[in-house]
């Protein structure tokens, strides 16, 4: 667990040569989040400067809902990838939430019941892509590039290629899309307990725990007593079922089902996790620094619209911050020579 | 003085904190074998890691041929004819033995097209001087030993005018290393130095020209092999002299049983094994490579294989679904790949440690109680002798010895009733040998049951209180007492001299 909590670093200081508030300091400048909540701060402070409307409420709202929702599946991702998975299914597994909660919901179920059936469903698929890779002994990528194009063709089966308008759904289901308690909108809530949940039950908890392990040696955690495919299984169906949980919430929000909805999530999803310090070997990652690499990506995104820079200009862009996040802490972690 | 090949002078190596390396002077001559001793984390590995250019030193300079030379990369120091077997093995497990030995010839080759025909032939001719491995073969598919002899043999191929082996035999059998010895000692005829490093004082004592110690990252000095004796090395190693390399024996054997294994089969790798261990013993596992001793243990443990028969741990039958049964019901496994099974290399010295059993550094909940897991692990350390920098290190930047025990210390966390111990002493130096032995009979003595594994014969002989030999899958007899002599446990291991009997 390179790099991980800020507790750690800070209690990590036992080193006896240079006293413990110094050791501290020193591991939070190696930690990933210090640098990712630095870049963060700059590109705000700069942005401030450039337009007069970014540091307004309104504004700093829509940063966060722009990836509020995809964060919730970013956490499944980044569990996904340190147990040493990864899931190219993600954005048709969310888009086939929505189809089937908008599907059954214009079938006459109600709304709640049509989530929990497609969450339900999405978990299966989860648990389907689990069976291939810890029973079949198939790799994840294949699986879930396998289970990607299935699911986007099943959602376009479904609806035949339209969006389905859910103008009926009942204002309290809405609610959970759209609503706010106070200023703050009911999905930033939803999305905050959800990093707050799973941050703690990674850092801490023994079941957890045990993700690392996998993820770093299997052999090695096998020859531990843990059941490693349990874990893998788990672990991949624990991200399908998140992104039944956005899902849900995309389609309260928007109120209509989209098959197409979530093209290219994966890579987004993929990203964040990255530029937070997960490795595609698995064994190392944290919530919280994946939750700040999705941040800083739509931060971009969104400074670039108000600067009027060119959509396509936003990709490249968007590209080279993940290489360079990348390269920069292969350097920063570089133990030898 | 020109017949000094490789000359390193004054240096200086530090990772972060920890100075590895604090100028230290080593001299190898042409055709002589050397021996480079040292405790654990000494810097022996560090200085042969700069020497291939793997590491860059802060400080110093290597002389080649009495000139001044820089090596950038392990590539550069091939060009100049310097060949190292690393400690930990480092080979691709998914290609066949033979690319594994050519890896560093298709490498150098100037040529575009490289003549494998030929290659394979030799690496083929120089596999066969060391044992009986098919160059065909996966590479991930073999023993941990023969996969040292493919390490051993990929740097023999090597038209090399230094070759360097560090702790080659920690893996091998008896017999192996002796192959080895042969081969190291018609290299150095031919003119060719090397430089071996090893824990093992016989070894140096019957195969070394010269030994150069280092201690703590500094040169302690160079003596030649002839004029001195091992307590000598000992002494220059630890700054004292160790007496006891291991400890008094079981006064008197105790009747109550603490396993017992009955008609423990598996489908083709061993059959028929039944013993008891009994409270208070040590007991040791003999053979040569691939007879099955490492088989036989895991299948006790459920860790691989189908097996049939009856185990039972302290008078309770055990019905075992996977190694997780097995270490709730007491019964832990120590493996003999340390990288590849035994560790989490990335992870840090205190999760290591408790990676066995996770519900004892939980409270309520299965919150982990991470100072609860840090406390424990520094005990553990503190109990082993193991040096580090800070338990959340990285295991991976421990010395190997170290390595090996928060390995052992792994074992440990969980308080089990019977530990196997596959070579448990493996890549460990003298006197944190000595104390693991200590360790392991206090452990006796306590109750815990110790079953150990080793293919170094003087360690079972010194350590157990009895030992089994395996042969081909079966239990081939047993030594106790007096009667443990490495000729008697050679002669029941090997195959050729019980063919007839066994007719
Ligand atoms: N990559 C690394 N990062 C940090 N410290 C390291 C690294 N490699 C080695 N060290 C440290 O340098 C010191 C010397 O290690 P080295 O591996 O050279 O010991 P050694 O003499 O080969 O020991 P052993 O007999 O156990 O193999 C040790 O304290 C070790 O912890
Ligand atoms: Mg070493």
């Amino acid at each position: 667990m390179r790099g991980s909590s800020v507790e750690q670093a800070i209690e990590a200081g036992e080193a006896p040569r240079d006293g413990r508030g110094m050791a501290a300091a020193k591991g939070l400048l190696k930690m990933r989040e210090t640098g990712l909540i630095a870049i963060i701060l700059l590109l705000i402070v700069v942005m401030s400067f450039a337009s007069p409307y970014f540091l307004t409420w309104v504004n700093i709202r829509t940063v966060i809902m722009a990836f509020a929702v995809e964060g919730i599946v970013v956490v499944g991702m980044t569990i996904l990838l340190i147990s040493g998975g990864i899931d190219l299914s993600v954005g048709s597994v969310t888009a086939l939430a929505m189809v089937i909660g908008g599907w059954l919901f214009l079938a006459g179920f109600d709304p709640w019941v049509a989530s929990l059936i497609a969450i339900g469903c999405c978990t299966a698929v989860g648990a389907f892509m689990g069976f291939f890779v810890t029973k079949i002994g198939l790799h994840h990528f294949i699986v879930s590039l396998a289970v990607m194009v299935i699911a986007r063709g099943i959602c376009l089966l479904g609806t035949g290629g339209r969006p389905l308008g859910l103008y009926t759904l009942p204002p309290e289901f809405k609610f959970i899309g759209q609503g706010s308690i106070g200023p703050i909108p009911v999905v930033i809530l939803t999305f905050l307990a959800v990093v707050a949940i799973f941050d703690i039950l990674l850092r801490r908890t023994t079941m957890f725990r045990k993700v690392f392990y996998t993820g770093s040696n299997e052999r090695a955690a096998a020859y531990s007593g843990i059941r490693t495919k349990r874990v893998i299984f788990a672990t991949t169906t624990l991200c399908s079922a998140l992104c039944g949980v956005a899902g849900v919430i995309y389609m309260a929000r928007f109120g209509s089902a989209q098959p197409t909805f979530g093209l290219g999530m994966e890579l987004n999803v993929i990203a964040a996790a990255v530029i937070g310090g997960a490795s595609l070997n698995g064994g190392t990652g944290t919530i919280l620094g994946a939750i700040l690499g999705a941040a800083l990506l739509s931060l971009v995104s969104s400074s670039l619209a108000l600067l009027d820079v060119s959509v396509y200009w936003q990709d490249i862009i968007r590209g080279s911050i993940l290489l360079a996040a990348v390269t920069i802490d292969l350097f920063l972690n570089k133990r030898r020579g | 003085m020109d017949d000094v090949v490789l000359k390193i002078s004054d240096v200086h190596k530090s990772f972060g904190a920890i100075h590895a390396l604090k100028g230290v002077d080593f001299e190898l001559k042409r055709g002589e074998i050397h021996a480079l001793a040292g405790e654990n984390g000494a810097g022996k590995s560090t200085l042969m890691n700069v020497i291939d250019g793997i590491l860059a030193p802060d400080s110093g300079t290597i002389f080649w041929n009495g000139a001044a030379v820089t090596i950038a990369s392990p590539t550069e120091a091939q060009k100049l004819g310097i060949g190292l077997v690393h400690q930990e093995i480092a080979l691709c497990p998914d290609v066949s033995v033979a690319e594994n030995i050519l890896m560093p010839q298709t490498n150098l080759s100037r040529k575009f097209f490289v003549d494998y025909a030929a290659l394979e032939a030799k690496a083929g001719e120089v596999l066969r001087q060391l044992a009986d491995i098919d160059p065909r073969a996966r590479t991930g598919d073999l023993s941990i030993s023969n996969q040292q002899l493919v390490e051993i043999a990929k740097a023999l191929t090597l038209d090399c005018k230094v070759l360097i082996l560090d702790e080659p035999t920690a893996a091998l059998t008896e017999r192996e290393a002796q192959l080895l010895f042969g081969i190291m000692r018609r290299l150095a005829d031919q003119g060719i130095g090397i430089i071996y490093i090893s824990h093992r004082m016989v070894e140096i004592f019957d195969n070394c020209d010269r030994v150069t110690v280092f201690r703590d990252g500094s040169y302690i000095t160079t003596m030649d092999v002839a004029q001195i004796t091992p307590p000598d090395v000992v002494k220059a190693m630890v700054g004292r002299v160790i007496d006891d390399l291991y400890p008094a024996k079981q006064a008197e054997p105790d009747d109550n049983v603490i396993l017992s294994v009955r008609d423990l089969s598996e489908a083709t790798r061993f059959r028929d094994v039944s013993f008891d261990l009994h409270h208070g013993e040590v007991l040791g596992i003999a053979g040569l490579i691939g007879a099955g001793r490492s088989e036989i243990v895991k299948g006790i443990c459920r860790i691989e294989g189908e097996v049939t028969g009856e185990v039972r741990l302290n008078g309770k039958a055990l019905t075992l679904r996977d190694y997780g049964d097995s270490i709730d019901a007491g019964m832990v496994y120590l493996s003999e790949d340390r990288k590849g099974s035994g560790l989490f290399l990335d992870m840090s010295i205190a999760e290591n440690i408790s990676a066995l059993d996770l519900s004892r550094i939980s409270r309520r909940g299965g919150m982990i109680d991470s100072r609860g897991e840090r406390e424990r692990a520094r005990a553990l350390g503190e109990r082993l002798g193991l040096k580090y920098g800070k338990l959340t290190d990285p295991v991976s930047s421990l010395s190997g010895g170290n390595q090996q025990k928060v390995a052992i210390a792994k074992m440990l966390s969980v308080d089990p009733d019977l530990i196997f111990l596959d070579e448990p002493t493996r890549g460990v130096d003298v006197g944190a040998k000595a104390e693991i032995h200590r360790i392991l009979r206090d452990l006796a003595r306590s109750g815990v049951g110790i079953v150990v594994i080793s293919s170094e014969l003087p360690e079972l002989i010194g350590l157990c209180d009895r030992i089994l030999v395996i042969r081909e899958g079966r239990i081939s007899g047993e030594v106790a007492g007096d009667d443990m002599t490495e000729e008697a446990i050679m002669s029941l291991a090997s195959v050729l001299e019980h063919e007839g009997a066994d007719a």
